[in-house]
């Protein structure tokens, strides 16, 4: 379903060019979740929306569901792939109703019915009708991340790209977010790319997990390999000991 | 009967609206509780509405013939039951004509929204999203109308176009619309790159819908409170133009013409320039204490 190969993005221009990800190739099957995950500027997130197209890519091969996506991408191509942002804060319109935010993408791709998709979008992701005339301000967080995830599927994508979905969130509610994640992709048949610092919450969502680091993708391993210690990579050893927590053998051994 | 108002306001605020319209019009209801806990933007809306009905009913309230009427026997006569504010140097109604002069100021000041708000948003707006050389070309244009004082470019506009109400409309409006543009293309800046334009641009929307659906309506509340605090001053422009015999010809009634008639006579005549002095006065508190309160209504809803 999601093809990169050899995909190269670049930040700045002349002399201050800076790669943010360099040569990376990975392939996501039809109805697979794959996590990507890394520290802070690793690339991960750039990954993700060089996938998305909300940034060119400079080098090689972007493909979703068999086509090759270009720096300008037709208005149509949009429905096959839509992403969930790390901020509900931010990506919700702040004087937009639910009503208004998840009427757009029906008005854009002309779906028509919108009195019939708000409700049953909204009742998809474990919302009422009460909250469909609500502003942002008034809903919690991790409602507002059920409004942007029912904003994302609303178009009837088959590829989600989750850029950090739960790390804004109340570790209670980020539970709630995952397992609406879980249940909607196994009742959407959803393909699914999510990037994440959080090797739990990777491991919880995702088969097939790659680690990024500088820019490049270090290792790509499974969740039951991560969570048995069976990996490789010197980098990937290191991220796993410090998400097991403070550690003072870590310490020494760095 | 007395149930009746009590289930309005229950089901324009209810919590959850059964459809769009009752949405709208509960959230509209509720703006408006906000606004009316302002004591003084109440006072400019009451002010402001008062003048509208008085540009409305002009012709109800006095005698349209009076305005432009001569009667040289009764020349620059003081209040009197007959003429309550007293009558200016040509013997004409001076109250009959601050009446008719109120429709002169808000058609202009109608006239000037109309085009200042519609310019400013459409240089500000792309000029702030786009950036880049966009930007460059549209800011450099409106630095240029910037650069020159208000009033001395409307004086100019004015004198190359022709004395006149719609010359002095448009050398006002031409003169307002940068600061418009500037606080549009701000504002805009601000938002860009915001996560939720990031959303719809990946949801396929297009720039114009973008801007017109995402950043528009961010920006109009501040352009709109701009535009009620500036009403004084595009005002007193229209004033100042007509006290320089460059905006409304005489023998129309425009309340800064008239102001311009009776400064030979302001010692011992003083009501001829002073009370239509007042109206100006009263109309720029009017649409300023309007502006404010919209500013706190705005300000404490974020």
């Amino acid at each position: 379903m999601i093809v990169l190969e050899h995909a190269s993005v670049y930040y700045g221009a002349g002399s201050k060019r800076v790669a943010a990800v360099r040569d990376v190739s990975l392939r996501v099957a039809e109805g697979e979740a794959f996590g990507l995950v890394g520290e802070s500027g690793s690339g991960k997130s750039t990954v993700l929306r060089a996938i998305a197209g909300l940034i060119p890519h400079a080098q090689g091969v972007v493909r979703l569901a068999g086509l090759d996506m270009g720096a300008r991408r037709p208005t149509a191509s949009r429905r096959m792939a839509q992403m969930v942002f790390q901020d509900p804060y931010g990506s919700l319109h702040p004087n937009q109703t639910v009503d208004q935010t998840l009427s757009m993408p029906i008005a854009i791709h002309k779906l028509g019915d919108a009195d019939r998709r708000v409700p049953a979008a909204l009742a998809e992701v474990g919302l009422g009708r009460e909250h469909r005339f609500r502003y942002p301000h008034q809903l919690s967080g991790g409602q507002r991340q059920r409004v942007a995830i029912a904003r994302a599927l609303i178009l009837q994508p088959r590829i989600l790209l989750l850029d950090e979905p739960t790390s804004a969130l109340d570790v209670s509610v980020q539970a709630e977010i995952l397992n609406l994640l879980t249940r909607l992709r196994r009742e959407l048949g959803l393909t699914m790319l999510m990037v994440s610092h959080d090797l739990a919450v990777i491991a919880h969502l995702c088969e097939r997990i790659g680690v990024m680091s500088g820019g490049e993708l270090l290792e790509t391993t499974t969740a039951d390999a991560l969570a048995a210690g069976a990996v490789s990579h010197p980098y990937t050893q290191a991220l796993l000991r410090s998400n097991q927590g403070f550690d003072a053998s870590s310490i020494t051994a760095a | 009967m007395t149930a009746a108002p009590q289930t309005w306001r229950a089901w324009l605020l209810h919590p959850a609206p059964a459809s769009r319209r009752q949405a709208q019009l509960g959230g509209w209801f509720r703006a408006w509780l906000a606004f009316r806990r302002n004591s003084l933007a109440m006072t400019g809306l009451v002010i402001v509405a008062l003048l509208v009905l008085i540009a409305i009913f002009a012709p109800v309230l006095a005698d349209r013939n009076l305005a432009v009427q001569q009667v040289l026997e009764d020349r620059l006569q003081a209040a009197s039951a007959l003429h309550w504010f007293g009558t200016d140097e040509l013997g004409r109604d001076i109250l009959t004509r601050m009446i008719f002069g109120a429709r002169i100021t808000l058609v202009i000041v109608f006239l000037v929204s109309a085009i200042v708000v519609p310019i400013g948003l459409a240089i500000g707006l792309p000029a702030g999203y786009f950036g880049g050389w966009v930007d460059a070309v549209l800011m450099r244009i409106t630095d240029i109308f910037l650069a020159f004082p208000r009033l001395v470019l409307a004086l100019a506009f004015a004198a190359a176009l022709g004395p006149g109400i719609e010359n002095a409309v448009i050398a006002i409006a031409l003169t307002a619309w940068p600061p418009y543009a500037r606080l549009a293309r701000a504002e805009t800046m601000t938002r860009r790159n915001a996560e939720f334009i990031q959303a719809a641009k990946l949801l396929g929307a297009s720039e114009f819908r973008i801007l017109a659906t995402q950043i528009l309506p961010l920006c109009l509340p501040s352009v709109i409170i701009r535009l009620t605090l500036d009403m004084a001053g595009i005002i007193l422009t229209a004033a100042g133009l007509g006290f320089l015999g460059l905006g409304a010809q005489p023998p129309a009634a425009e309340w800064g013409a008239m102001v311009s008639s009776g400064r030979q006579v302001l010692l011992d005549q003083w009501w001829v320039a002073t009370l239509p002095g007042l109206a100006i006065f009263v109309t720029s508190l009017g649409f300023n204490l309007l502006g404010d309160g919209l500013r706190d209504v705005s300000d404490s809803r974020s």
